[in-house]
């Protein structure tokens, strides 16, 4: 256990001190990126990993906080009620997928929410006197909480490390807490659960609600960090990017949504520069992930760790000489 | 007042008749059995009086409340339990941590996203109890996933009983049991005091008969014969259902 | 009135491009209960190596048909290793599967950015079909009349494939009841890879045909795959009535939404498949509910 928390705070201590040991801004950048996206990992978490249900349509949730807050911006509002407004609109729109899709499961909850991702995609695309279509929204400047202007990349970096630190202490609070349990349940054993008394739709409702904060939570983020919305960041590839995301880093633990977000940023980013076709990369990797270790790469390390480690021991045992006391 | 009241309960799906006019009353603390051949639609009738199914006609009263149309999520809430032909408990989870989610099911804490599961000392309390009706709670911390059949079925018994219900019902609870586990199990039916009603389906006659008080006997859907334990043995009726002559 | 006119021509030959589209993806929902999300990218992928082959490969100039022919094969080919290789690794774990079709898409259109670039490829109209045919004021591209034959010669086909032939009938018991199939001798994990290839060409030539009109660009399959959802969501999964009858309301919808409400195109496009799930799961004519 306690090599858990040395390991832990190593990871605190790395992360906190970013700006002194990335080389350069663009890496800061990146970092900044991992954090918010990571955050949008653990939300597709909550119902990916812990409600048992597969979303392909959040990147339309994302992306609808993200335009809320450009678009309110846009028309002359300042940033605390652009917040605001973006994350309510953020979880109403969760609010209204999920009383769609929840009447479904499995590969029909798929399709409904990649359905819903779709319309939202082509309400950004072509309500072009809302969204501006292809041409998207730009974001002038970025909020200054209390004076501190969040322009310069260790800024913000700073910050979303706050609110990131704030999502996972949340995530852990969750999935200890009995309403995570009762969900998980509902993913294990959604009858047996409602013949214990639980009400299955309404926790997985709530679940979506949380999941919502969440995406809505990365979706501003994502917003403020660019400075600029597009359609494109609602298409069904920034649905499949995510859920490849939590998928790969392993569904349904706390630390697979963030390496996930992380492996996948820094094949679009970094990997980028040196191979073209990065997208083939992380289709490969997907693909690979799912078929060899598809409880993704967390879980699965940590299982090839535990099974190298027992042939280590086995293989140092002596073997007692016979006969002797 | 009856513990369980069933009038005219009808079902079908599509053209098929799977529970024909079904009447059942089961006094409080009565031991009563349920028989007949694969197909007669038992497993149907307790689906309808959990409420997983809904029936096309007829009413199901527990303790002289209407429950026809409470939702099967609500029933464990007014005092129903149940076991199922085939387990599907929580195979990820430890035995302890699959009683909590039976104690849990009927508490407002169900709904609690911010306390910690494993620092609710009453919670884990309650659930070594039950696991001590059942003679498991030395493997407490095992998870499922490592347990035998038998143990499997019993930590299923101990969860109905953790949610204190006045109606238990058993769908096959020596199925796929070995001569000791039945043993063990028989034990621990036989040891459920009176102020819990026992409503059991079941095949295997020897451990039945020995528990039953009363016996209602279905074919097709529907009531061919009720009474004592006696009576339903010695009824020639009984044979002919079985054996077809 | 000849706006009307032409529109409504425009409708029923993106409907038959749709069904060519879209017939093999409700074959592959139908008997593997998997949405086939690499689906737009075999469109696309037949599109591609078609043109390529069309516009001529080491000095080699083909006919249009016959480069049709060969990028179905193609991509047929494809399609039954891509089955055999990685989705029968995953017997009866459909999640899994859709995620594989998911992973293959990412490849298969970063593939095709290699290979041919990002600028778009035209697609001359095959010799002969280049005209127009007048019925009265009105003057219609031959090409697009074509297409819709096309589409019904595949529609038969197709139909009697299904309901003349004993592959056929092992297909259609395979779509109703796998297990019952399985337990009557039926070898469904070959129907499977049968299936998955008959798919993956039928897209590819519907990919192909439709060069002429739609072009090839990077993205075709993102703008394809969600047309192939609507369809057989709409119309049923395993069932080609369903795909036939869903294709021609489909193509009617998209033309007539983006002409008359450009705005809200695409919602008019996803709303009926949207209704169809939350009130009619199985679409008009399917046998099974997703």
């Amino acid at each position: 256990m306690s090599a858990r928390l040395i390991a832990l705070g190593i990871a605190f201590v790395a992360l906190v001190s970013v700006p002194y040991w990335m080389p350069g801004d663009y890496y800061i950048n990146v970092a900044s990126q991992i954090l918010f996206y990571a955050i949008f990992a653990l939300g597709l978490n909550v119902l990916v990993g812990y409600a048992g249900l597969v979303s392909l349509g959040h990147a339309g949730l994302f992306g609808i906080a993200a335009y809320a807050t450009a678009y309110m911006l846009q028309i002359g509002y300042g940033h605390s009620a652009a917040i605001v407004v973006a994350l309510l609109v953020g979880i109403a729109s969760m609010a209204v997928f999920a009383v769609l899709s929840l009447r479904s499961t499995g590969i029909g909850f798929i399709m409904i929410t990649l359905a819903l991702g779709e319309i939202l995609w082509g309400l950004a695309y072509r309500w072009i006197s809302l969204t501006g279509g292809d041409n998207g929204i730009n974001v002038r400047l970025r909020p200054a909480p209390f004076g501190f202007s969040l322009t310069s990349p260790n800024t913000f970096y700073y910050t979303t490390l706050v609110i990131f630190l704030l999502s996972v202490a949340a995530m852990t609070v969750f999935v200890r807490s009995p309403f995570g349990a009762s969900l998980m349940g509902t993913r294990d054993q959604p009858r047996r659960m409602n013949a214990l008394g639980y009400h299955v739709w309404m926790i997985r409702f709530y679940a979506c609600l949380v999941s919502g904060l969440l995406t809505a939570v990365s979706g501003i983020l994502f917003v403020y960090y660019t400075q600029f919305i597009s359609p494109q960041t609602l298409a069904l590839t920034s649905s499949a990017e995510v859920l490849l995301m939590v998928i790969s880093g392993g569904a349904g633990t706390l630390f697979g949504p963030m390496v996930g977000a992380a492996l996948v940023v820094v094949v679009k980013t970094v990997v980028s520069g040196y191979i073209e076709r990065w997208n083939f990369l992380l289709g490969a990797i997907f693909v690979a992930i799912v078929i060899l270790m598809p409880e993704g790469l967390v879980p699965g390390s940590a299982r090839l760790w535990r099974l190298a480690w027992r042939k280590m021991n086995a293989s140092a045992k002596v073997p007692a000489p016979e006969g002797k006391p | 007042m009856s513990a369980l009241t069933v009038t005219g309960l009808c079902k079908a799906f599509g053209g098929l008749r799977v529970t024909s006019n079904v009447d059942l009353n089961v006094e409080p603390g009565e031991r009563r059995l349920i028989i007949g051949p694969n197909g007669a639609g038992k497993t149907t009738l307790f689906n309808l009086i959990t409420g997983e199914i809904s029936p096309d006609k007829g009413s199901i009263h527990l303790f002289g409340q209407d429950i026809t149309k409470t939702p099967s999520r609500r029933r464990p809430h007014l005092g129903m339990a149940r076991t199922y032909q085939i387990i599907t408990l929580f195979a990820r989870d430890t035995i302890i941590h699959n009683v909590s989610l039976a104690l849990l099911g009927l508490s407002p804490a169900r709904w609690n996203p911010l306390i910690d599961i494993k620092h609710q000392g009453h919670l884990i309390e309650h659930g070594r109890a039950a696991l001590e009706r059942v003679g498991l709670a030395h493997i407490a911390e095992r998870p499922l996933a490592q347990t035998s059949y038998g143990e499997r079925r019993r930590v299923e018994i101990a969860m109905a009983l953790a949610q204190n219900p006045k109606l238990l019902l058993l769908d096959e609870p020596f199925a796929g049991l070995s001569i000791d586990e039945r043993a063990d199990v028989k034990q621990l039916l036989l040891a459920i005091p009176r102020d819990v009603t026992i409503v059991m389906i079941e095949h295997n006659m020897d451990v039945a008969l020995e528990f039953a008080e009363r016996i209602t006997l279905l074919h097709f859907g529907e009531v061919i014969l009720e009474g004592t334990r006696a009576e339903v043995v010695a009824d020639p009726r009984t044979r002919e259902v079985y054996l077809g002559h | 009135m000849n706006f009307w006119l032409v529109l409504t021509v425009n409708s029923v030959t993106f409907g038959g491009l749709l069904f060519l589209l879209s017939a093999g993806f409700s074959l592959i929902f139908g008997l593997m209960r998997i949405p086939n999300l690499t689906h737009g990218s075999l469109f696309m992928l037949g599109a591609y190596v078609g043109a390529t082959f069309v516009v001529g490969l080491l000095g080699f100039q083909l006919n249009f048909w016959l480069a049709a022919i060969l990028a179905t094969l193609a991509v047929a080919a494809f399609g039954a290793l891509a089955e055999r290789l990685l989705l029968r690794r995953l017997p009866g774990d459909q999640l899994a599967q859709v995620l594989v079709t998911l992973g293959l898409s990412f490849m298969a259109a970063d593939f095709c950015l290699l290979v041919w670039g990002g600028d778009p490829l035209n697609v001359a109209t095959p010799a002969g079909l280049g005209g127009f045919v007048r019925v009265g004021p009105v003057a219609f591209p031959m090409y697009r009349l074509a297409i819709i034959v096309i589409a019904t010669v595949v529609a038969l086909g197709l139909w009697l494939l299904l309901d003349r032939t004993r592959l056929g009938a092992m297909i259609r018991a395979g779509v109703d009841d796998p297990d019952m199939a399985r337990v009557v001798g039926i070898r469904v994990s070959q129907l499977f890879t049968i299936v998955f290839a008959l798919g993956a060409g039928l897209a590819a030539f519907a990919g192909i045909i439709g060069g002429p009109i739609l072009s090839v660009y990077p993205g075709l399959d993102q703008d394809m795959l969600p047309l192939a959802l609507v369809v057989v969501i709409l119309g049923g999964s395993g069932s080609l009535l369903g795909s036939f009858v869903g294709s021609i309301i489909i193509g009617f919808i998209y033309n007539f939404g983006q002409a008359l409400l450009p705005e809200l195109a695409y919602f008019v496009l996803f709303m009926p498949m949207l209704l169809v799930l939350l009130l009619r799961p199985q679409g008009l004519f399917g046998r099974h509910v997703p």
